[in-house]
């Protein structure tokens, strides 16, 4: 008997554990306010901790000035007649001046919050630190357009879904999108910025600690609005420049005739029609830039990683992966579909 | 009883009433299989050699639906149009705001011209856009020609506005245009 309800009491405890865990979960990781990564971040993550240990605190002074209340009025003798009970004068002064005291102390702490948030907003709203790097972000039903600004045009970069920054350096951006308004929100780095068509905003991060932050659009902006995701590598200064240089190339000429009939496959087709590959004919502003399609990690604005089934899955059939996407299912031969995605291999 | 029968025959005429306006707003994400839509018994002339077959059975799928056609605006700046039609008022090529069509205005008739091409600059967009983007398009030149029904018409274009609208204006200062009766020397 015992033992059953010592089992049914643990299940208890393991449903209990198992309904919060979830909450948990989201705590730390490659995507969470609460694991900042940068100054923007640990401010908000800082105010965040402030506001809830004072919160706490609150709460269970307030919670325990009521229980013992209550277990104080249970022992006493009941009141009969309620007219006949009048407070002596003492028990009226203790009573005032508990009042003044709790209403002196709510006004301290929320002038507290109000410091410390008007501090918060000032640090999150200034750049933090010099000479930042320039990124121009263009929002797109539903994926990103990632700019390097360079006052040599063979020199900018264009790229899409994967915003690459050098370690311990600001990051100035500035982001208009071209359809409707969409948000920028990498959690480990700093809060939402809107994206809006017609207008400029301007935001700001800088990652300390090297790694891959995973972000994601956070304004409603059509149906996938979900898959809209986007990663920010935040890497050494030397590798953030190599990866520069790496991506200012246009595509290399395909040498092999495999490859040779890809580019072609690419170019006669409906590709071209929306995408450039910098060095062909393609040039194409509707959709994501592809010269260095091959050196991303995911497709389809972090739908899927980018492998070569994945891709060959996304340029048959996008609807089935993304409904609604703007990109087109495609008919293509399973020869030419091999030689396209031989060609896509080699845009490092 | 009856009243509630009633009552219920009511709800249920409006819960049609609502579902009216689904084939309007219907969005086929998915053609299966894609480009399945033929475009091959499209023909140029009524004439035929033969026992004439008077029905050719090519239809736009996409008539009278407000997101083809939403689509089709949307192709229509993607994939260039407005360079030479210019939002529909024309310039380069003809306007495809009035009522005059050359090649005909049929859907099929503008699905072939977009195809095809047509002589003096209209060029081919073959084997360039699927074949259901291609009736997505013929959808909207029609609305824009008036010839879609008043439910999926779009509004015209801003940039065929013939005043700038005003969030497109510069944000000016304001400026006094009433000056006060007593401010005017006598």
């Amino acid at each position: 008997m015992t033992v059953q309800r010592s089992r049914a009491q643990l299940s208890a405890v393991t449903r209990f554990a198992l309904c919060i865990a979830p909450f948990f979960s989201a705590c730390s990781g490659f995507q969470s306010v609460l694991d900042p990564k940068g100054p923007r971040a640990e401010a908000v993550a800082k105010l965040h901790w402030t506001l809830t240990a004072i919160a706490t605190i609150v709460y269970i002074i307030v919670i325990s000035a009521l229980l013992f209340a209550l277990w104080r009025a249970s022992t006493r003798p009941p009141v009969i007649d309620e007219h006949e009970h009048h407070e002596t004068p003492e028990q009226a002064d203790v009573m005032k001046r508990g009042v003044v005291i709790a209403i002196a102390a709510t006004v301290v702490i929320m002038l507290t919050f109000v410091v410390v948030s008007v501090s918060t907003g000032s640090t999150v709203a200034r750049v933090g630190g010099t000479k930042p790097l320039r990124i121009d972000i263009v929002g797109h039903q539903w994926w990103w357009e990632v700019k390097y600004d360079d006052p040599d045009p063979q020199n900018i970069v264009n790229t899409a879904n994967e915003i690459h920054v050098p370690v311990g350096r600001p990051v100035l951006i500035k982001m208009t999108s071209t359809d409707v308004i969409h948000s920028f929100w990498a959690p480990n780095l700093g809060g939402k910025k809107d994206l809006i068509p017609g207008h400029e905003t301007t935001t700001w991060f800088r990652a300390d600690t090297a790694g891959v932050y995973r972000g994601q659009c956070a304004e409603f902006c059509g149906h996938q609005h979900a898959k809209m995701a986007f990663y920010v590598v935040a890497e050494p200064r030397l590798d953030f420049e190599k990866w520069l240089g790496q991506q200012r190339e246009p595509a290399k000429t395909p040498t092999d005739s495999l490859t040779q009939s890809g580019e072609r496959v690419f170019l006669s087709g409906t590709c071209a029609m929306c995408h450039s590959i910098a060095g062909t004919g393609a040039g194409g502003t509707v959709g994501p830039d592809l010269t260095h399609l091959a050196s991303r990690r995911t497709i389809a604005a972090g739908t899927l990683p980018l492998t070569t089934g994945n891709l060959a899955g996304w340029i048959l059939d996008p609807q089935s992966i993304k409904p609604g996407a703007k990109m087109p299912p495609n008919q293509i031969d399973p020869q030419a579909l091999q030689a396209l995605l031989a060609y896509l291999g080699t845009l490092k | 009883m009856s009243r509630q029968s009633n009552r219920l025959a009511a709800l249920a005429a409006l819960v049609a009433l609502g579902l009216i306006g689904c084939k309007r707003e219907q969005r086929r994400f998915r053609e299966t299989p894609p480009a399945a839509t033929a475009s091959n018994a499209i023909v140029m002339s009524t004439l035929q050699p033969g026992p004439a077959i008077v029905e050719t059975g090519i239809r736009n799928p996409y008539e009278d639906n407000a997101y083809a056609v939403s689509e089709g605006k949307r192709l229509f700046d993607q994939m260039n149009c407005s360079g030479c039609h210019s939002h529909g008022g024309g310039g380069i090529g003809p306007p495809l705001t009035d009522n005059e069509w050359i090649y005909g205005s049929d859907p099929q008739n503008i699905f072939s011209t977009i195809v095809e091409g047509r002589p003096n600059g209209m060029p081919s967009f073959r084997g360039k856009i699927p074949n259901y983007q291609v009736w997505e398009l013929v959808a909207y030149v029609r609305a824009l020609g008036g010839l879609q029904g008043k439910a999926v018409r779009t509004t015209r274009d801003d940039h065929m506005m013939y005043k700038e609208s005003e969030q497109a204006r510069d944000q000016g200062h304001p400026t006094p245009t009433f000056v006060p009766p007593t401010s005017v020397k006598q």
